[in-house]
């Protein structure tokens, strides 16, 4: 909301502050400024002159020289303005001066544009006559400026003065971002009422009094509310005989400063009421107010209206309507009717000043489309006391204005207005919550610039009806800490029983998995919880698979946004598409990040949010590589234990032979393996990419950060290496499987040394080779325990199909 | 005798200074002490003496043999520590070529961020608690003080799923499972993801982090509230931070505040950075609105507390000086790798 400061000084007479003081006090209190701009920002020596003679320029037909009398002296300026006159008066800009901007109405340059005297066409020229653009505003908010030319003041201008004076740019506009549950600010007055009390000033509201005719408007307008749940008032005043013309200046200046353009006196008296009082208001043509009644109900559903911006709009049985005896006028709240709309011909208007209902305001507003400027303000809820100051205050202006002539009286179909609230008065208890000692005079008279009564013989404090906000006593807390000075309470650190700082466990484990994943080459990504359902099939996940099972969000901000993931792969591999489109190289990413399952669809209770530890490369390394860092991982969070590969359960999206689920004590704790060429290529990336997912709540569950020192061995270890002729079929891990049942306890380790196939190498063969490590902790190993275990083993292998190799 | 003794010794001592190599030095041991070395011999001569005199003489040898040991163990050490020194020079590496590095990769900054936040509260005794990313309305919005019609709502952009259940469009919602849960005091964080439907663009997107705090104890004051806040911005941004409190309106705080901090790049002189203020907002929060605590069954009388919710890019971003949001969430490793 933006707003002169003149406009508020109007109801703050004493308020005297440089504008930085003002915007940092305001913002103090509350009202917090978002910025300000001075509209005589880089104008500098312009003074109202009056042209005594207009000569041709002896050089240029269309130029012009003209003798300026600037009060103190007369100066020859040139220009070539079409507009001018003898005896006009203009603003002028001194030699040595700025004006704002260009004539052409552009941008405006940020140090404005310095004005020399100077020749024209070999013509002395002392000066520069402006037009309202150079001056830095508009004909949008100086409707009188001509369309192209010098800007002419009225006739009584005063020679000599300051020009930008008279214009009325000697002003500040402030922007204020007003808070959702300050309804009253969203106003000239309830922004004065805070300034007044910010800076500790008389509030001087303006007096309200209206002569009228003496005639009833009873006789003029009747006024039904069929629907009174979403209209707790609805306020009708006539005014006959309507004179339309321009605004005076000082009401345009005002509206235009606050960014609303000067149209003519009635529509800029409904403006200005609405700027003032923050109450919209609404002016009817009466004469095509059929059965000169009013009534308010609901719309039916498939009712068209056309709105006064000549759109046909769509209703339905929850918008609320103003109609007349025949038909609708207005959507109530939103915006009049093309039928009823105010022309320059009217003689009777209409004043509607209502409450109406604000969330159902909001809702229709939303659903019809069109959210206003009066949508906005009744959506937040007004007071309903406020609507009928607000149509008294525009029939003051009509008659302060010549516009008309009032009808007496008021047509004010009111629901009981709720009784004022009452707070009780704890001044002890505000200092306890705040941490401070205020006196409970100073929140006394803090209450009193607010307008809130206090009353001793109850110690309640009376809460003023537009002020809604207020309900409790945290609210009377934060009235005396905003006077105060939110600076000025003091610091402390809450006192009591000590807690202690912690990290879950599962924080623990993710920080492991981050510290890990970094060690071992990946970078950490982020991805988003919601994706395309296309994903799966890019990731060839079947018609039929659970995993497609997703949720919906019901207003996406797009189909590719309109899932919960249900696995981590898609944001994995596009962020990895996007950097092996960068043609950055060797890239290796992880993530943790929750993928969504749902017990049922559609959706009755919160779905399961599983954290996933998602890795992936491409470049550098294998699918080993990519299992070392699985195997690292569960290592260094207590998982010890070797886990078991299983490639037969087949995901769709990974190579048929590059696979395995990761099982550890007979639970599958995550899968890994190379990514099918074909999902490769359906996100662009021309490379082997490997991926692994492992699924943090069950390795939360079987994962241990106690640790305990098993000793180091004290008696020689002593080796053996076999190599063996084995079959292609059979897995390593099977071998594996054979020594650890067949080592017994003296076999400390094995590692695979040598793999090889082909020459030398039967057809359906491959060879292998190990070094086993014996060890017993407590004596040194004999050839004869050697012996014995390799026996076992070697019989064990033989099981397998497998020759030890001569 | 004396005088073969004599010049061997002589001769020795000479062969021995003359040394040039460890080898060379080596031959003249042999040469004198070896087993048929010139000393050795020397002592088989032994049966020519008188054995009078015999001990005499033997004294005299291993005399010599002693001081020709020392004489070569000095030599040797000489002799290692110049073969040493010559084999340091043509070991000379030139130790401005590149570095073999275990490729270790890098941190998001918003986890780098959410750690030193983490580090801060729970220096201070807080605990790091979690909530639900897919949430009930009412834990979201209702028991929040934003009840169905609140224009609130619409300020926020909720995402929904259906009625009951949207995505979270803030992390207070863990706020009140936390008092739900009825332990008492309380001070937690629960830093998560939350959700808005704002188009991506450099300054917005749809899904980004906060972290929430939330104390709850007997005699908690708004000044406690400064207090911490005002601790934790010095903290995360420096000792000489300063902090200013403004005004605010937030459902489910009373009063509520925004906190500014002193503009840590110009030190509050004004600068690009903060707009030329001095000041950029990190934060906002407030006195747990007293109808939020009844919700919990928590007795306002009682107790009292303190909420506070900050933007996790939002604090990434100011301290990385990142000027685009949409970095975040593209994970270029060219991005990911300057952290």
């Amino acid at each position: 909301m933006n707003t002169a400061l003149s406009w508020i000084k109007a109801y703050v007479p004493g308020l005297s502050c440089t504008d930085q003081e003002y915007c940092d006090a305001m913002t103090l209190s509350g009202t917090k400024v978002e910025g300000y701009e001075r509209l005589d920002k880089n104008l500098d020596r312009i003074v109202i002159g009056q042209i005594e003679k207009i000569e041709k320029h002896p050089d240029a037909d269309k130029l012009i020289v003209c003798q300026v009398n600037i009060g103190t002296k007369t100066i020859q300026i040139v220009t070539g303005a079409p507009n001018v006159k003898e005896g006009d008066k203009v603003p002028v800009v001194l030699d040595g001066g700025c004006v704002a901007g260009g004539h052409d109405g552009g941008p405006l340059p940020e140090e404005g544009i310095k004005i020399k005297a100077g020749k024209l066409r070999g013509v002395e020229s002392d000066g520069m006559m402006c037009s309202i653009e150079e001056l830095g505003s508009s004909r949008e908010m100086y409707p009188e400026a001509p369309e192209y030319g010098i800007y002419i003041f009225p006739e009584d201008a005063m020679v000599g003065a300051d020009a930008v004076e008279a214009l009325g740019l000697r002003d500040t506009v402030f922007e204020y971002e007003i808070t959702s549950n300050r309804v009253d600010c969203y106003s000239v007055l309830g922004i004065a009422r805070e300034a007044a009390a910010t800076f500790r000033q008389p509030f001087c509201p303006p007096q309200v009094t209206v002569h009228d005719n003496g005639e009833d408007v009873h006789d003029y307008v009747g006024v039904e509310v069929e629907d009174t749940d979403l209209c707790s008032r609805y306020c009708a005043r006539v005014c006959k005989n309507i004179k339309i013309a321009p605004s005076p200046r000082w009401m345009q200046r005002r509206l235009a400063a606050a960014g609303i353009r000067p149209i003519n006196n009635l529509v800029d008296i409904t403006n200005y009421v609405m700027a003032e009082y923050g109450q919209p208001m609404h002016a009817y043509d009466l004469d095509t107010i059929a059965g000169h009644k009013i009534i308010v109900r609901r719309a039916k559903d498939g009712d068209t209206f056309m709105t006064l911006d000549g759109q046909l709009r769509n209703l339905d049985s929850e918008v609320l309507m103003i109609c007349d005896a025949e038909k609708e006028v207005g959507i109530a709240g939103i915006m009049g009717g093309e039928n009823s709309k105010i022309t320059d011909d009217v003689k009777t208007v209409l004043f509607e000043a209502a409450t109406f209902y604000g969330p159902n305001i909001r809702k229709s507003a939303k659903r019809i489309g069109m959210r206003t400027e009066a949508s906005g303000i009744f959506e937040k809820g007004l007071d309903p006391v406020n609507a009928a100051a607000a149509i008294d205050r525009a029939c003051q202006l009509i008659e302060e204005l010549g516009c008309g002539e009032v009808v007496g009286g008021m047509v004010d179909v009111c629901e009981p207005i709720k009784p004022l609230r009452k707070i009780p008065f704890e001044p002890e208890k505000i200092n306890r919550f705040l941490g401070t000692d205020i006196s409970r005079e100073d929140m006394l008279k803090t209450f009193e610039m607010l307008e809130l009564s206090y009353d001793p013989a109850t110690e309640e404090i009376t809460i003023p009806s537009f002020r809604q906000d207020l309900e409790g006593f945290a609210d009377i807390a934060e009235e005396v800490a905003r006077f105060f000075g939110y600076d000025k309470i003091p610091v402390s650190l809450p006192s009591g029983e000590a807690t202690t700082g912690k990290i879950s466990f599962k924080g623990r484990v993710e920080e492991k998995a981050r510290d890990i994943a970094e060690y071992c080459g990946f970078s950490q990504g982020m991805c988003y919880s919601f994706e395309s359902p296309k994903v799966f099939d890019k990731l060839l996940i079947p018609a039929d698979s659970e995993l497609r099972k997703a949720i919906t969000i019901s207003n996406p901000l797009g189909e590719d946004y309109s899932i919960m993931r249900t696995l981590p792969l898609n944001g994995m591999l596009t962020s990895l598409s996007t950097n092996y489109n960068r043609r950055n190289k060797d890239v290796r990413l992880y993530e943790l990040g929750n993928i969504y399952l749902p017990k049922s669809l559609p959706l009755t209770e919160l779905p399961e949010e599983r954290m996933q530890f998602t890795l992936g490369f491409y470049g550098e390394g294998d699918f080993f590589t990519m299992k070392g860092v699985v195997e690292e991982f569960l290592e260094h969070v207590g998982m010890k234990k070797k886990p078991v590969y299983d490639p037969e359960d087949k995901k769709p999206f990974l190579h048929p032979g590059r696979q395995a689920d990761v099982v550890y004590q007979g639970e599958r704790v995550g899968y890994l393996g190379e990514v099918h060429p074909k999902v490769a290529a359906n996100y662009g990336i021309g490379a082997r990419v490997y991926l692994a997912v492992i699924d943090i709540p069950k390795v939360v569950s079987m994962a241990t950060f106690d640790r305990k020192y098993e000793g180091i061995a004290k008696y020689p270890a002593v080796t053996r290496d076999i190599s063996m002729v084995v079959p292609k079929a059979v897995l390593v891990g099977q071998i594996e499987a054979i020594l650890e049942q067949r080592g017994g306890k003296i076999l400390e380790g094995y590692s695979l040394f040598d793999i090889y196939e082909g020459e030398q190498i039967q057809e359906g063969y491959k060879s292998i080779a190990y070094t086993l490590t014996f060890r017993a902790k407590d004596r040194t190993l004999e050839d004869a325990d050697i012996t014995a275990a390799m026996k076992k083993i070697l019989n064990g292998l033989e099981s397998l199909g497998i020759e030890l190799r001569q | 005798m004396k005088e073969k003794l004599e010049k061997i010794r002589e001769e020795a001592l000479g062969r021995i200074q003359a040394a040039r190599s460890l080898e060379e030095l080596n031959e003249v041991r042999v040469s004198f002490l070896g087993k048929k070395g010139a000393l050795t011999e020397l002592l088989k001569g032994m049966k020519s003496v008188a054995p009078k005199d015999r001990p005499k003489v033997g004294q005299m040898v291993n005399e010599v043999r002693a001081l020709l040991e020392d004489a070569l163990e000095e030599k040797k050490a000489v002799l290692e520590d110049a073969r040493l020194e010559e084999q340091l020079k043509k070991e000379v590496l030139d130790v401005t070529l590149p570095a073999k590095k275990n490729r270790v990769g890098h941190r998001h900054p918003n986890t780098i961020a959410l750690e030193e936040v983490e580090r801060i509260f729970v220096g201070m005794g807080y605990e790091v608690v979690e909530g639900p990313e897919v949430e009930k309305d009412y834990y979201n919005f209702e028991a929040l003080n934003i009840p169905k019609d609140h224009p609130a709502r619409d300020e926020q952009d909720t995402f929904y799923i259906n009625d009951e259940i949207v995505l979270r469009t803030q992390t207070s919602p863990v706020q009140v499972r936390t008092m739900e849960q009825g332990k008492l005091p309380i001070r937690m964080i629960a830093p998560g993801r939350v959700f808005r439907s704002d188009e991506v663009d450099a300054t917005h997107s749809p899904s980004f982090h906060q972290i929430e705090g939330l104390v709850i104890d007997k005699h908690i004051t708004f000044a406690d509230l400064k207090g911490t806040l005002a601790e934790f911005a010095k903290e995360l941004f420096g000792e000489e931070t300063k902090v200013k409190f403004r005004p605010h309106h937030f459902p489910f705080t009373e009063p509520s505040a925004e906190m500014d901090v002193s503009c840590f790049k110009c030190g509050g002189k004004g600068c690009r950075f903060c707009k030329g203020s001095g000041w950029i907002e990190i934060l906002g929060c407030g006195m747990v609105h007293p109808k939020v605590l009844k919700m919990c069954d928590i007795d306002p009388e009682e107790y009292s507390g303190f909420a506070f919710g900050v933007g996790l890019e939002r604090i990434a971003l100011l301290k990385y000086e990142i000027d685009d949001m949409r970095l975040l969430y593209e994970n270029d490793i060219r991005f990911l790798k300057q952290f």
